[in-house]
């Protein structure tokens, strides 16, 4: 089997017309999800907030929590495609779409955090027409649509090309939804020189946009907090705290996507381990650099022990946060990053495990920081505590469920891997030669790839 | 005239690059001016007014004290005098007269009376997580209102304007706008600001009063409430329900700007009674510059023992008529 660009494109356009049992299925499942979040969603808007853990003093909750970190897994696809694309790193390419994908599908998720959380979502638009320019929810909201619009432009541009293919190759065998989708959205593309520097400059400009948007997002999501005068959150750090966290799980919920559809449309020809090991070393090096800043943190507030920060160590190292947070820094923290040093789980199943990690750590992370800091008590009687519901945690199942249908959906309508790309940086040569490479070693690490 | 020939040098140099025609040019100007002025005059469309509603009511309010001077509505609360309604034998009087008059919610407590540890400073408190909480000792009660800060965290975060601070120094809240983000609350440092969780358990008495910001009825479902400074009270002539039902008349309200505060039994004058006394402020260190002062103390005047602990547990109104579909909840503990 030869890895040219006629065998990837076939690949490519294959995949988006194959409908597998175990995706129907998985399909099906979901699906059923999101309705079980909907009846629980209704009942949360007929009875109020009653139905979730929250009350006063605990104010926040699970949503909040996924908010944050869905907006965080947003920030791999933007870092993924855009900033190596700005530092021409041509490995990038068969991840760049995938990481796209998930960026849009993470912030509309998000947003729809926000309005499970509203004790009125029906006034939302209050916003637009009252919006106080001095308040952080409004920063917010602002940049987040900022971000949803420039990320989907900029996903846009990038798939153009591919669409055109699609629609040449097999554009009179896809169902007429999916046809019309394709022959709209490719616009009359033919790959004209012309066209190809107008995309080509367009994608530049986004590029070079979209990374200080993503930036921002991530840092006035931090500013939510970091703008109160409660003592966990008053942090100047938080921005940059938050930015790096954002990659690291960001980064880790590429990986699995890659290594599901990787599974799922049998691209192993053209995502390789290479691909795999240079994920792993970005997951590394964001899981250092949070280790660095938990490290600052802890050691700066756990010297000197003052006032309301005292309240904040004690919960997080013996307290009721401490099962958590010790989860987060081993679990979340530190054994991925032993997962990448150790020459002998730098494989795929390692990075894939490194990353699920990372992913159940920042979790817990934005567990800790949104319900530790509420905790904190601001009159003297006793640390409070939460428990999530059943609505509440059927409705983060039915959005979470919704986060990967549309990716799934995303998947069918248009390649997967970018074709584009691929024969762009060159990496379709690269990857012939990483197959050549692990036929002729013919160890494990050829058997794997 | 000079920078005009560097303009044609440019173009001459770049004949290609710059074939723009002056048509063109115009129509590109004209296009950037128009957006610089959108983009100037966006802030100003999208900012809020301070509360379109009921602006007319406070020009009202303000205009007819025109012609005298704007109150600045401020509390005194007497520590010393404060002894928890243990004397009495009842629960604090201040908060069930405020939750009968208001019509609060359970479990809200707009003004609420904290045991303070004596040997701690007020603005640390409980540094340690509950199961290492050392046994208290000496304790003195401290009613806790809204602050009605001059600098409030609470209105500085709100993204629809729905809470603000009026001319006359206190922070209102607009029901009928809140969206209920509960920003407001995560910011207030004094944990003076309640959410309606379910519908609330108030009297059916309550929602025939016509809404206004300043008494807050009829009480709705999914927006925030506090303590609202009794505004028209005052405005009449009257001592806030707190105040005119303090048994030991621990409570003055007053105005900063006539410097004459009463507690219902003697008027004082507001500057010096502060100075005599070394009045404080809740949390001071946090510049929220709050209206309402405090005197240090712990029940003396009340001939209270600092090492007897506890208040009665408060009632609210709700035996009263109340709506079908109404929620009990409590507040995180």
């Amino acid at each position: 089997m030869t890895y040219s660009t006629e065998s990837l494109e076939r690949a490519t356009v294959e995949a988006m017309q194959r409908f597998s049992k175990r995706y129907i299925i998985s399909f099906i499942v979901l699906s059923a999800f999101v309705v079980a979040g909907i009846v629980a969603y209704i009942n949360q808007l007929q009875n109020g907030l009653y139905e979730t853990g929250m009350r006063d003093r605990i104010t926040w909750g699970l949503y909040i929590v996924m908010f944050v970190f869905f907006i965080g897994a947003s920030m791999g696809g933007t870092f993924v495609s855009a900033a190596l694309r700005l530092a021409d790193m041509g490995w990038r390419a068969p991840i760049s779409r995938g990481a796209e994908y998930i960026t849009v599908s993470a912030l509309f998720t998000a947003s729809l955090f926000i309005f499970a959380d509203m004790g009125h979502p029906e006034r939302a638009i209050n916003i637009l027409l009252f919006g106080r320019w001095e308040s952080p929810l409004v920063w917010d909201v602002y940049g987040l649509n900022t971000y949803i619009a420039g990320s989907m432009v900029y996903l846009y541009l990038a798939v153009l090309p591919d669409l055109a293919l699609v629609r040449d190759r097999v554009g009179h065998q896809l169902d007429p939804i999916r046809r019309l989708f394709v022959i709209m959205f490719s616009a009359s593309w033919t790959g004209h020189p012309k066209q190809v520097k107008a995309l080509d400059t367009s994608l530049k400009v986004m590029t070079v946009v979209i990374v200080p948007v993503a930036v921002m997002m991530h840092t006035v999501t931090s500013w939510i907090f970091g703008m109160t005068l409660r003592e966990p959150w008053d942090s100047p750090m938080f921005g940059i705290y938050f930015v790096v966290g954002a990659v690291y799980s960001g980064v880790g919920l590429i990986v699995v996507f890659m290594y599901v559809m990787r599974r799922m449309n049998h691209m192993e020809a053209f995502l390789t381990e290479r691909h795999f090991l240079n994920m792993g070393k970005l997951l590394a090096g964001a899981g250092g650099v949070m280790i660095f800043f938990q490290i600052s943190d802890l050691v700066t507030a756990g010297f000197k022990l003052k006032g309301d920060s005292a309240f904040n160590l004690y919960q997080l190292a013996d307290g009721a946060m401490a099962p958590i947070f010790w989860t987060y820094i081993w679990v979340g923290l530190m054994i991925p990053l032993a997962l990448m040093l150790l020459p002998w789980t730098r494989t795929i199943w390692g990075v894939l495990i490194a990353s699920v990690l990372a992913n159940v750590g920042m979790m817990l992370e934005r567990y800790f920081i949104v319900i530790g800091g509420l905790r904190l008590p601001l009159n003297p009687y006793h640390a409070p505590s939460y428990m999530p519901t059943l609505t509440e945690l059927t409705i983060v199942l039915g959005l979470c469920s919704l986060f990967i249908l549309i990716l799934m959906i995303m998947m069918k309508l248009a390649p997967a891997i970018s074709v584009q790309e691929m024969i762009e940086t060159g990496e379709i040569e690269a990857v012939q030669h990483d197959a050549r490479r692990a036929a002729s070693t013919d160890g494990p690490e050829g058997a794997v790839a | 005239m000079e920078s005009h020939s560097d303009i044609d040098q440019v173009s001459d140099d770049k004949p290609k690059n710059w074939d723009i025609s002056r048509r063109k040019m115009i129509k590109m100007l004209g296009g950037a001016t128009a957006a610089g002025l959108a983009v100037g005059y966006l802030p100003k469309a999208l900012r809020a007014e301070p509360v379109a509603e009921n602006a007319a009511d406070f020009q009202v309010a303000t205009d007819a004290e025109s012609s005298e001077r704007l109150r600045q509505w401020m509390m005194i609360i007497d520590l010393r005098r404060c002894d928890g309604c243990q004397s009495q034998g009842t629960p604090p009087q201040c908060t069930e007269a405020c939750n009968m008059g208001h019509f609060v919610p359970k479990p809200m407590q707009w003004i609420e009376v904290y045991e303070h540890e004596l040997s701690r400073d007020v603005g640390e408190i409980a540094p340690l997580d509950s199961s290492t909480t050392p046994p208290i000792e000496g304790t003195k009660f401290m009613p806790t209102p809204c602050m009605q800060c001059q600098n409030a965290p609470c209105v500085n975060v709100c993204p629809v304007g729905a809470t603000w601070t009026t001319p006359e120094g206190i922070t209102l809240i607009d029901q009928n706008r809140c969206i209920g983000c509960r920003m407001c609350m995560a910011a207030c440092p004094y944990e003076r600001r309640s959410f309606t969780w379910g519908e609330p358990p108030t009297s059916h008495a309550a929602d025939f009063v016509e809404h206004s910001v300043e008494h807050q009825l009829p009480i709705q479902k999914g927006v925030v409430y506090k303590c609202d400074f009794c505004p028209e009270m005052a405005r009449a002539g009257r001592l806030p329900f707190c105040a005119s039902s303090c048994p030991q008349n621990a409570i003055y309200y007053g105005d900063l700007e006539e410097d004459l505060a009463s507690n219902g039994d003697e008027v004082v004058r507001v500057s010096e009674f502060l100075a005599e006394h070394s009045a404080f402020r809740h949390k001071e260190e946090l510049r929220t510059r709050p209206r309402v002062y405090y005197i240090d103390g712990h029940g003396e005047l009340a001939g209270r023992d600092p090492k007897t602990h506890g208040t009665m547990p408060v009632r609210w109104n709700i035996d009263l008529d109340i709506k079908d579909g109404a929620k009990n909840w409590e507040r995180s503990s």
